[in-house]
C-alpha cells in the first residue's frame, strides 16, 4: 500500500490563489477589474469618515452659501469640494462616500435577510418535500407574482403615513432592509430548493440517514455545504439588486431621507436642479450607482461560469 | 453476542413488500381511456412478497439482474424506505415501523455501505470529519482523546493511514475511498452490514482488496452480512448462502456450495449458465427468450413464466410458493415441485 507523504497544509490564501477558482480569476481581466473597483469602492465607503474631507451629517460643516458649486475642472469651482456642493452646501464627494456606505450597508444587510429566510425555506422544502415543500413553493410563488418594487412601495408608504415622516426618517434604513430582504427571498428558496433536491439523492446522505443523524444535522452539516456555489452566485446579484432596489425607493422618496442621504436620495436631490445647469448633484452619484452595481453584476457573471457544474466539479 | 435464543435469526423478513407510486397527486392519476376518463393509479412492485431470514455470523448474498428489487431489499431493511406490506424483524423485535428515535439504538448496530464511493462520502468534509461524525453522535459522552484514538484505530483496520486524514475524499481512489465508507460504517462498532454492490463501480484489481477488507472485518469483528451483488464469483468466494431474486420475488435460496453445484430454479440454471469458464471453449449458454417484464404490471402467475421453456398453464395462472428441497434450499418453482425438469 502506498503511503502519501503529509505536505503541511498551506494557508487559505494560497489554497484560494492556487484552486481552479483562482486560476480562472487571474485568467480573467474583467473579473480582476471589477474587484479591484468593488474593493476599491467598498473600502472608501467603510473608511468614509477618513477618506472624507467633509462630514455631511454635521450641520455646523455645512453652509447654504456654498450650495451649487461645481466640481473643480469646471469654471468658477472652489478648491476645496472636489465635486462641487449640492444644493444644501454638502460638498458632493464626502455625501457619495457615506451614501455609498449606506447602499452598500442596505445592501448587504437586505442580502443577509433574504439568504437566511430563503435559504431556511429552501432547505426545509426541498428536504422535507410533500405537502409542506407544495405549500412553500406555492408561497413564493405568490410573492413572486407581485414585483418587488410594488410590495416595498406599499409597505413603505404605509408605514410612513402611520408613523409620520419623522419616525420614519429615523428608522428608514431599519425598514429598507426589511422590505428589501422580505421582498425577494422566493429566489434562495427556488435555487436552494432545487440544489437539495439534487443533492438529496446522493449516497452520502442515504449514508447519514443510515448514521441515524436527525433531518437537521444533515441538512446544516451535509446538504447545505453542498448546495454553496449557487448561493455565491445569486447573492451578488442579488446585493447589486438590493441596491438598486434601495436606489429606487429612495428616489421615489419612500428611502433614506436627505438628510442621510443614500446614493438614491442624492440622485434623486440632485433631479430638481438637472436643468438649471446643477447636473453634477445627479450625475456624479449616478455613475458612482452604476459603477458599483456593474462591478458587482460583472462578479456575479464571472462566477458564475466558474462554479457553473457543467464545467467546474468541485 | 446478547443473543440468548440461538435458533432467533437476526433478521427476519416476512412477506415483504415495496410498491411505488408512479402517479402522485391528483391530476395525475386522470386518465383518458376508451372515451371514458376514469382514476387510475400505477405502482412499480419492486419487492414482492420476499419472506428470508439472516442468521448471525452468515453472509448472506442477494443476486439477481437489474431492476429486480436488490438494492430496494437493501434500503427497506435500513430503514431508508418504509415497506407497503410485511414485517422487518431484528432479533425477534420489530423494526419497520419505529420512529427515528426508536430507530437509535438500532443504527449502532446495523450499518450500510454503498454502491459508489464516489457519492457516499459527503465531499466537503475531510476524512478526518467524516469518521469523527458518527463516533461523536453515538457516544457524547466519549472524550477528545478517545474518539481521535477510535478513528485512527478504525482508519488503520481499514489499511488507511491515518496521516491522510486530513484530506478531502476527491483525493483519493475509488478503492481507497470505498474502504473509507466501510470504516465510516465500523465507526459505530455494528454486528450487522448491508453492503449494497460495494464493490461493483470498483476496479477489478481493487475489488478483490475490498472484498478481503470486508471477508477479515467479518472475521475480526464476528459481523454479519446481507451482500447485494451481480457478481455470481463473489457470491462465490464470500457467501454462506445465496438469494435469487428475480423480479421483486426470491425464486431460490439456497447454501452457496450447494445452489453452484445443483442449481434447481430454471432462472437460477440460466444465470450460472452465464457465468464465463476458462476450460470451457464452447459454453452452453442457457439463452433466455425474452425480456423481464415490466414491474408494474406483474404477471398473473410465477413471474418467470415468460421466459421460462418449462411453463405450463399452471404457470401462467398461479404463483409458485416457496418450497423446502431435500437437500435444504428453497426454491419456488411449479416445474420443480411437479418434478419436470429434466436435468
Amino acid at each position: 500500500m502506498s503511503t502519501l507523504e503529509t505536505i503541511p497544509p498551506p494557508s487559505l490564501w494560497v489554497r484560494l490563489w492556487d484552486s481552479n477558482m483562482g486560476y480562472s480569476f487571474r485568467r480573467n481581466p474583467v473579473a480582476v477589474v471589477s474587484l479591484i473597483i468593488f474593493v476599491a469602492v467598498a473600502l472608501m465607503a467603510i473608511f468614509a469618515p477618513l477618506v472624507a474631507p467633509f462630514d455631511p451629517y454635521d450641520p455646523a460643516q455645512i453652509d447654504i452659501m456654498n450650495s451649487e458649486y461645481p466640481p473643480i475642472w469646471i469654471e468658477g469651482a472652489d478648491p476645496s469640494f472636489l465635486f462641487g456642493t449640492d444644493d444644501q452646501g454638502r460638498d458632493l464627494w464626502s455625501t457619495i462616500l457615506y451614501g455609498t456606505r449606506l447602499s452598500l450597508l442596505i445592501g448587504l444587510c437586505a442580502v443577509a435577510l433574504q439568504a437566511f429566510l430563503g435559504i431556511t425555506i429552501g432547505l426545509i422544502a426541498g428536504y422535507v418535500g410533500g405537502r409542506l415543500d407544495s405549500l412553500l413553493m406555492r408561497l413564493a410563488d405568490i410573492q413572486l407574482s407581485f414585483s418587488t418594487l410594488m410590495v416595498a412601495i406599499i409597505f413603505l408608504a404605509v408605514t410612513q403615513a402611520m408613523f409620520g415622516s419623522e419616525t420614519f426618517n429615523q428608522y428608514a434604513i431599519y425598514f429598507l432592509i426589511v422590505v428589501i430582504g422580505v421582498a425577494e427571498w422566493p429566489q434562495y428558496a427556488r435555487t436552494v430548493r432545487a440544489t437539495v433536491l439534487a443533492e438529496k439523492k446522493k449516497e452520502y446522505v442515504d449514508g447519514a440517514r443510515v448514521l441515524g443523524f436527525g433531518p437537521l444535522r444533515i441538512m446544516v452539516r451535509h446538504i447545505l455545504p453542498n448546495s454553496m456555489s449557487p448561493i455565491f452566485v445569486i447573492s451578488t446579484v442579488q446585493v447589486a439588486n438590493a441596491i438598486i432596489s434601495e436606489a429606487s425607493l429612495s428616489f421615489l422618496g419612500l428611502g433614506m431621507p436627505p438628510s442621510q442621504p443614500s446614493l438614491g436620495s442624492l440622485i434623486s436631490s440632485g433631479f430638481d436642479y438637472i436643468f438649471s445647469g446643477s447636473w453634477w448633484i445627479t450625475a456624479i452619484p449616478g455613475v458612482v450607482l452604476v459603477v458599483l452595481v456593474l462591478v458587482i453584476n460583472l462578479l456575479g457573471d464571472w462566477m458564475r461560469d466558474v462554479l457553473n457544474p457543467k464545467s467546474f466539479k468541485g | 453476542m446478547n443473543d440468548m435464543n440461538p435458533a432467533q435469526p437476526l433478521l427476519e423478513l416476512k412477506g415483504l413488500e415495496k410498491r411505488f407510486e408512479l402517479d402522485r397527486g391528483f391530476l395525475e392519476t386522470i386518465k383518458f381511456r376508451s372515451g371514458k376518463i376514469v382514476r387510475e393509479r400505477r405502482e412499480v412492485h419492486a419487492v414482492n412478497n420476499i419472506s428470508l431470514n439472516v442468521e448471525r455470523g452468515e453472509a448472506l448474498c442477494v443476486v439477481g439482474e437489474s431492476g429486480c428489487g436488490k438494492s430496494t431489499v437493501a434500503r427497506l431493511i435500513a430503514g431508508l424506505l418504509t415497506p407497503s406490506g410485511g414485517e422487518i424483524h431484528y432479533e425477534g423485535e420489530r423494526i419497520d415501523n419505529r420512529s427515528r428515535h426508536a430507530m437509535m439504538p438500532l443504527r449502532k448496530k446495523m450499518q450500510m455501505i454503498f454502491q459508489n464511493p464516489y457519492a457516499s462520502l459527503n465531499p466537503r468534509m475531510t476524512i478526518q470529519q467524516a469518521l469523527e461524525e458518527p463516533v461523536r453522535y453515538h457516544n457524547p459522552e466519549m472524550s477528545k482523546s478517545d474518539v481521535l484514538e477510535k478513528v485512527a484505530t478504525v482508519m488503520r483496520s481499514v489499511g488507511v493511514d491515518p496521516s491522510w486524514a486530513k484530506r478531502y475524499p476527491h483525493e483519493f481512489s475509488g478503492g481507497q475511498r470505498q474502504r473509507i465508507a466501510i470504516a465510516r460504517a465500523l465507526t459505530v462498532d455494528p454486528e450487522f452490514i448491508i453492503a449494497d454492490e460495494p464493490i461493483s463501480a470498483l476496479d477489478v484489481s481493487i475489488q478483490a482488496q475490498v472484498l478481503n477488507l470486508m471477508l477479515e472485518a467479518k472475521n475480526q469483528r464476528g459481523l454479519t452480512y446481507l451482500f447485494i451483488t451481480h457478481d455470481l464469483s463473489v457470491v462465490q468466494h464470500f457467501g454462506t448462502r445465496v438469494a435469487v431474486l428475480y423480479l421483486g420475488s426470491v425464486c431460490e435460496l439456497a447454501d452457496t456450495a450447494t445452489l453452484f453445484e445443483n442449481p434447481k430454479h430454471p432462472y437460477t440454471k440460466a444465470l450460472l449458465s452465464a457465468v464465463p469458464q476458462l476450460k470451457d471453449d464452447h459454453p452452453n449458454h442457457i439463452r433466455l427468450k425474452g425480456e423481464i417484464p415490466t414491474p408494474i404490471n406483474l404477471p398473473q402467475g410465477c413471474p418467470f413464466e415468460s421466459r421460462c421453456a418449462y411453463a405450463n398453464d399452471r404457470c401462467r395462472v398461479e404463483q409458485p410458493r416457496p418450497l423446502q428441497q431435500a437437500d435444504g434450499s428453497i426454491v419456488a418453482c411449479h416445474a420443480v415441485e411437479e418434478d419436470r425438469l429434466e436435468s
